[in-house]
């Protein structure tokens, strides 16, 4: 079961975490608790499977080029085409989704011509074309996202 | 624009902050960057907007949030821009974007809507269409089905295609 502070170290530190020297102290201060306990809240077994990473969300294309790249795959090969891309270290995400467009992943490489070259190998190793969709623009203000917690 | 002492910093901490007393500090010896460096670095990096936030990377789907839909629409080029302001304000959107059309894929206009179950993000994607006027615009939903790979973004500034 996640404890009332588990819930409040999910959700109230989303954004605006402490770039401080004892960020984790600043955390605990605002609780009311201390360091160690927040520590420990966030080592806890409990919570691990909730939590992907502490760190930034760097804007798209601020470093490195990434792309959005959709392929229509035949059910019976999706799998295998998929297991193939996903081993790529360039591959960040992998998703099947329903469409005919079957298979979307986003591709990142230090600047676009490595992107566009790995884009060729896939196709290559693949044997199936590719459709790169890049990003024109972003229009979203990435605050964090709240979660509702009751029922998890 | 980050320089190579920057990018050095984010490639060590995009892997997750440590959860010890002195996190920066740690980052700090990954990277040979003193703890005041390493926070001075990223203090600049969130302010000129390299960095979008810094926190707690939740994983949706352990929490029930199980649904999770990719919609996109053929609008204008004039009204890409206000739509896209207009739907990225909505608290059930967690991505929207602007893409460039295809031939077989006439869609510039993107939104990711996570919610707990499939139901509830199609009434919010209707509650979308209603309020920002997106009921007149061809447009697809695509649901996820099975998440082959799924990681922070990782940036690596030696792409080894070499032997590609």
């Amino acid at each position: 079961m996640l404890t009332d502070l588990h819930k409040q170290l999910l959700n109230d530190f989303q954004r605006d975490f402490p770039l401080s020297a004892r960020p984790y102290q600043d955390i605990a201060d605002r609780l009311g608790v201390t360091e160690n306990e927040v520590l420990t809240a966030l080592k806890d077994s409990t919570i691990q499977p909730f939590i992907s990473r502490i760190g930034p969300v760097i804007r798209p294309n601020q470093i490195g080029v990434s792309s959005l790249v959709a392929m229509a795959i035949p059910e019976i090969h999706l799998q295998s085409v998929a297991d193939k891309i996903s081993a790529y270290s360039e591959v960040n995400h992998n998703y099947e989704r329903e469409h005919r467009f079957n298979l979307w992943f986003v591709a990142m490489a230090a600047d676009a011509e490595h992107l566009s070259l790995f884009i060729e190998k896939v196709e290559r190793e693949t044997g199936y074309k590719t459709m790169p969709l890049p990003l024109v623009n972003d229009f979203f203000i990435d605050l964090g996202f709240k979660l509702e917690l009751n029922h998890a | 624009m980050p320089d190579s002492r920057d990018l050095q910093l984010l490639e060590v901490i995009q892997l997750g902050l440590p959860v010890c007393s002195r996190p920066y500090a740690e980052i700090g010896k990954q990277c040979e960057m003193s703890e005041s460096e390493v926070i001075a670095r990223l203090t600049q990096l969130k302010q000129n907007g390299v960095i979008k936030r810094m926190g707690v990377i939740v994983k949706h789907h352990p929490l029930g949030y199980r649904a999770n839909a990719m919609i996109v629409w053929n609008v204008p080029d004039e009204l890409i821009t206000p739509l896209g302001t207009r739907i990225s304000q909505f608290p059930f959107v967690t991505l929207c974007y602007q893409r460039p059309k295809q031939p077989e894929w006439p869609y510039n206009l993107y939104c990711m809507i996570h919610g707990k179950d499939r139901a509830v993000v199609l009434m919010q994607l209707e509650q979308l269409n209603q309020a920002c006027g997106l009921l007149n615009f061809d447009q697809q939903v695509l649901f996820s089905r099975r998440c082959f790979k799924q990681r922070g973004a990782v940036y690596q500034r030696n792409t080894d295609l070499a032997h590609g």
